[in-house]
């Protein structure tokens, strides 16, 4: 089988990965989109462990290790998600912009109490 | 996909004869690749994780064909069992609405797509243009059976895989702290 | 002890004593009086006996080098001649009579103290300026002075006279003071030492390439100095200061600096002919000028300013016909005279309470309420008018016999026509000065009208101080035999010509002010005017300056007031609006400096706050507005963040890639 193959495929899910991240709105779908792309490098490490026929297995052995990782990370993930529904009325990503930087303190908090009412209603 | 089948090497088997796994791999790639975009894509929360279920599987098909099962296996556990049933719970815990909501995507959308789109460009013309001639020897003992998996794992990858549970542990414990609504209320959740 | 020692002490006494002064005023109250008078006192014995040491014989030079200066060599010297060792017995004299008279004039002054200590500090001063023989030392004597008599005259500072007069006076003499600096440092490059005895030396053999620059420069500092036109303003305004303050700085001491300097290094100047013709100008325009003010003044002390100015005129008129000897033995004379009428005129404020003379011709019997002041202040005004045989005709009579010898050819040291212009000038103002001493004198004494208002007795230390004065203004002209020996040896007794040109011209001054008293008295009846101070029973001090704070509101102007009765008016005639605002000397400087001055301050001001500030403000406002435009990027979104970042990463890989391909 051609390298290319996998490869490729394993580039288009990561870049559609790539796009949901940017582009979800919502964190769980988010959280979606980071899976695509880990297992668009799950599937390109075990191509790559196939080709190499690789003694220790180093890719597959990875492989395993990532999606143990993803596991932990989509619980620890979806917990933050929870906790921040939880304060916040709301898991719209869009909508998290305590970082954001307002003419003015007074105001910053206004709008976010505003924003934070909006949302609940 | 076209582009890519158009670049023949000159060694090694061409593009334009393939042998059965290959085609197998591309339907599958195929189908894989439409259930992500449909993911990211879908205005229906809960369809997108279904979405996602059938391209997790199709991942794991793959890897079939690749020849390492164990993997393919746990994929499906992992994934497909466990990892998806806890978006689903997520979802629901956030009062994700059911049917198709208007504002799934955020305004950042077009600039998502032209990012997105850049680095799958530039990704694939370099990995097209590194590998187009790398050709995978699937035949002869398969690579990723259940025991050379655990053989390779246990002989070289012990250590990592302690330390990896630890790791699990933790993320464990710190779910479920996280989770917890407060000291008040937390003896009546248990 | 040698002469040099005692020379030595001489200023350093007074020095120790301010500021032993200023450190005890504060936490040993009684120390103050003692440690202001028995300092200056014993400068005083000290140096009469430096005086009596030195006998005017030969000069006696001493110095010492402290530390190393570069190429002109600066060295702490004392050059002690006749004229050294007798100005500084003056000084020592008034100095203690007005540290004494101080005690009782300022007596409960809260700031007493430090008043004591500046007066000493200001006699040290002008000890050292006298002793000293180095032209750098000279100059910080000079510049000390300079500094205490802003104090001084400031001491009431909660008028805003005195602050706008002690700022003059301070102001005023600095503008001389810098060109000043530079003829000294013109002299010392040309003559290659600091040193008097090494200047002269040079001077002799001709070292001084630019004589007349250096001198004229050196002329600004003494004009400033020694209030001569065109720098003269400052003194008739300082007399806003308590009045033994006028005494000391303004009649006696500070004011002799310039014309002393001047003696000192008179060959420096007579080395240029249009120096001394300048010198001979200024003397005459100061002389005739100034007596014409003072017959127009209403304040007292205002009259004996405008007189101290024409009596440093006649001073510097016997320096621009080359006579020293003259110009000191005038100093002297003046000293004594000068200092004593001050004196006396504080206790007459005092004891009337007002400093306007219009004010005062209308009580009668001031003179019998201080008989000490009465007889004192006649002995002195009389030697003012130079009539035989007071102090002051000898002296006044010996620089008109030096003019005279100029002008007619017979001493050649400056140019004939100097001569005849002091000369003029100087019988000129011999009647005018008569003049305005006895309208002083008939003014203040023989007013008619409503009793003088009983104050009580004077202190003792005033009027002891006032007969102490009286003895030098009675009899030190006839010491003018033995004189000469002291100065350059020319001979200071008067000729017959001068003696009957001066004294006619004298009583007829006297003659024609009494007669024009007598006409314009009948008409203060008309007008009745005046203003007594509020709180007769206070110290002097506090007289004083109610007398002096309370002159512009009461009669309209600090200088002079509308009396019709005044023989002053009557004598100048139309002329007497603009002598009484010293012919608009002040309005003439504030069109041509003051206001300049001011617009370029406001145009400074405008560039600052509209020009330099606009770039500030844009400079501030562009990173303001540039922080904004940034500030806009920070959205929050975590989204966006990350899209630019992905957006980065790959630009940066695809330059990679390229540059990797390309090589």
């Amino acid at each position: 089988m051609h390298l290319a193959y996998p490869a490729v495929l394993a580039v288009l899910l990561f870049c559609t990965g790539l796009y949901g991240v940017l582009a979800r709105r919502n964190a769980i779908l988010v959280l979606m989109s980071v899976e695509l792309m880990l297992n668009a490098v799950n599937l390109n490490l075990v191509a790559f462990d196939v080709w190499l026929r690789d003694t220790l297995h180093a890719g597959q052995a990875l492989t395993l290790f990532t999606i143990a990782i993803a596991a932990a990370e989509i619980g620890i993930g979806l917990a933050i998600v929870l906790m921040v529904y939880r304060n916040r009325g709301t898991a719209d990503i869009d909508r998290l912009r305590d970082n954001a930087e307002t003419p003015g303190g007074d105001e910053a908090d206004h709008e976010q109490t505003g924003k934070k009412a909006e949302a609940t209603a | 996909m076209t582009s890519v089948l158009s670049l023949a090497g000159p060694a090694g088997p061409g593009f334009l004869s393939p042998t059965g796994t290959e085609i197998a791999f591309l339907l599958v790639g195929v189908v894989t690749l439409a259930a992500a975009v449909v993911t990211v894509t879908t205005r229906q929360l809960v369809h997108a994780a279904l979405w996602l279920v059938v391209a997790l599987g199709g991942i794991a098909v793959e890897y079939l064909l690749l020849t390492a099962e164990f993997i393919a296996w746990v994929q499906v556990l992992i994934y497909v069992g466990s990892v998806v049933v806890l978006l689903l719970f997520g979802l629901m815990l956030t009062k994700a609405p059911i049917g198709r909501s208007p504002d799934a995507d955020s305004g950042n959308r077009p600039a998502a797509l032209v990012v997105a789109a850049a680095a799958a460009a530039a990704l694939v013309w370099v990995v097209v243009d590194a590998f187009r001639t790398t050709w995978i020897d699937l035949d002869g003992p398969a690579q990723g059976t259940t025991r050379v998996s655990g053989e390779m794992l246990f002989r070289n990858w012990v250590l990592p895989f302690e330390a990896l549970s630890v790791l699990l542990l933790a993320a464990l414990v710190g779910a479920i702290v996280l989770s917890r609504k407060g000291d008040e209320d937390a003896e009546g959740k248990r | 002890m040698t002469t040099t020692t005692l020379a030595v002490l001489v200023p350093l006494l007074p020095f120790l004593g301010a500021a032993a002064g200023l450190l005890l005023g504060r936490t040993a109250p009684g120390f103050v009086r003692p440690l202001a008078v028995l300092p200056t006192v014993a400068a005083l014995v000290l140096a009469v006996l430096v005086a009596v040491r030195q006998g005017g014989g030969k000069a006696v030079d001493a110095a010492t080098q402290l530390t190393p200066t570069g190429s002109v060599p600066i060295e702490l010297a004392l050059h002690l001649d006749g004229f050294a060792a007798l100005t500084a017995v003056l000084v020592g004299v008034v100095a203690s009579c007005v540290q004494i008279y101080s005690t009782g004039y300022l007596r409960d002054d809260p700031r007493y103290p430090s008043y004591a200590a500046l007066v000493s500090l200001f006699t040290s001063a002008m000890l050292l300026v006298v002793y000293s023989g180095d032209l750098m030392v000279l100059l910080v004597g000079w510049e000390v002075m300079g500094i205490c008599s802003y104090f001084l005259v400031g001491h009431y500072w909660e008028t805003p006279e005195a602050r706008a007069a002690s700022l003059k006076a301070f102001l005023v003499t600095k503008l001389g003071d810098v060109p000043f600096l530079i003829g000294l440092f013109a002299l010392a490059a040309d003559a290659g030492t600091f040193r008097i005895t090494g200047v002269l030396g040079a001077v002799t053999a001709g070292g001084i390439d630019h004589p007349t620059l250096v001198a004229l420069l050196l002329l600004a500092g003494v004009a400033g100095k020694s209030a001569q036109f065109p720098l003269h303003t400052w003194l008739p305004d300082a007399m806003a200061g308590p009045t033994p303050v006028s005494a000391l700085i303004h009649a006696a001491t500070m004011v002799a600096a310039g014309v002393y300097f001047v003696a000192r290094l008179l060959p420096v100047f007579a080395a240029s002919a249009a120096a001394m013709t300048v010198l001979a100008v200024m003397a005459a325009l100061t002389m005739v000028g100034s007596a014409l003010a003072a017959l127009a003044q209403d304040d007292i002390k205002r009259v004996l300013a405008y007189s101290t100015i024409g009596q440093l005129g006649y001073m510097s008129g016997a320096l621009a016909v080359g006579d020293r000897g003259a110009a000191v033995f005038h100093l002297l004379s003046h000293g004594a005279f000068k200092a004593l009428l001050f004196l006396a005129a504080g206790v007459v404020i005092h004891a009337a309470g007002t400093n306007s003379l219009a004010a005062m011709s209308r009580m009668s019997g001031l003179a019998r309420r201080v008989p000490d002041a009465y007889w004192t202040m006649t002995v002195a005004l009389l030697a003012l008018a130079a009539v035989p045989p007071f102090a002051g005709f000898f002296s006044k009579e010996a620089v008109l016999v030096a003019a005279e010898h100029t002008a007619l050819g017979d001493r050649d040291v400056a140019p004939a026509g100097a001569g005849w212009i002091v000369f003029a000038a100087g019988l000129l103002t011999a009647l005018l000065t008569a003049a305005y001493a006895a309208r002083l004198w008939l003014l203040a004494f023989h007013g008619k009208g409503a009793e003088a208002p009983d104050h009580g007795r004077q202190p003792v230390a005033m009027n002891a101080v006032l007969w102490v004065l009286a003895l030098p203004s009675l009899a030190f002209g006839l010491a003018v035999t033995s004189l000469d020996d002291w100065f350059d040896g020319n001979a200071l007794t008067p000729t017959t010509t001068t003696a009957v040109l001066g004294t006619g011209l004298a009583l007829a001054g006297g003659l024609v002010t009494y007669a024009a008293w007598r006409r314009a008295v009948p008409r203060a009846a008309h007008v009745p005017i005046g203003a007594v101070a509020a709180h007769p029973d206070a110290e002097p001090a506090v007289s004083e300056a109610e007398a002096i704070a309370t002159h512009a509101p009461a009669y309209g102007s600090i200088a002079s007031a509308p009396d019709p009765a005044d023989p002053g008016r009557l004598l100048l005639g139309p002329l007497h609006r603009h002598a009484a605002t010293g012919f608009h000397l002040d309005a003439v400087y504030t069109a041509l400096f003051v206001r300049p001055v001011r617009a370029a301050a406001s145009l400074v001001r405008f560039l600052d706050r509209e020009v330099v500030d606009t770039y500030v403000r844009g400079a501030g406002a562009t990173t303001g507005l540039l922080g904004a435009a940034v500030r806009r990027a920070q959205t929050g979104n975590v989204q966006t963040y990350l899209s630019v970042l992905l957006a980065g990463s790959v630009v940066l890989a695809v330059a990679a890639v390229l540059v990797a391909a390309g090589a």
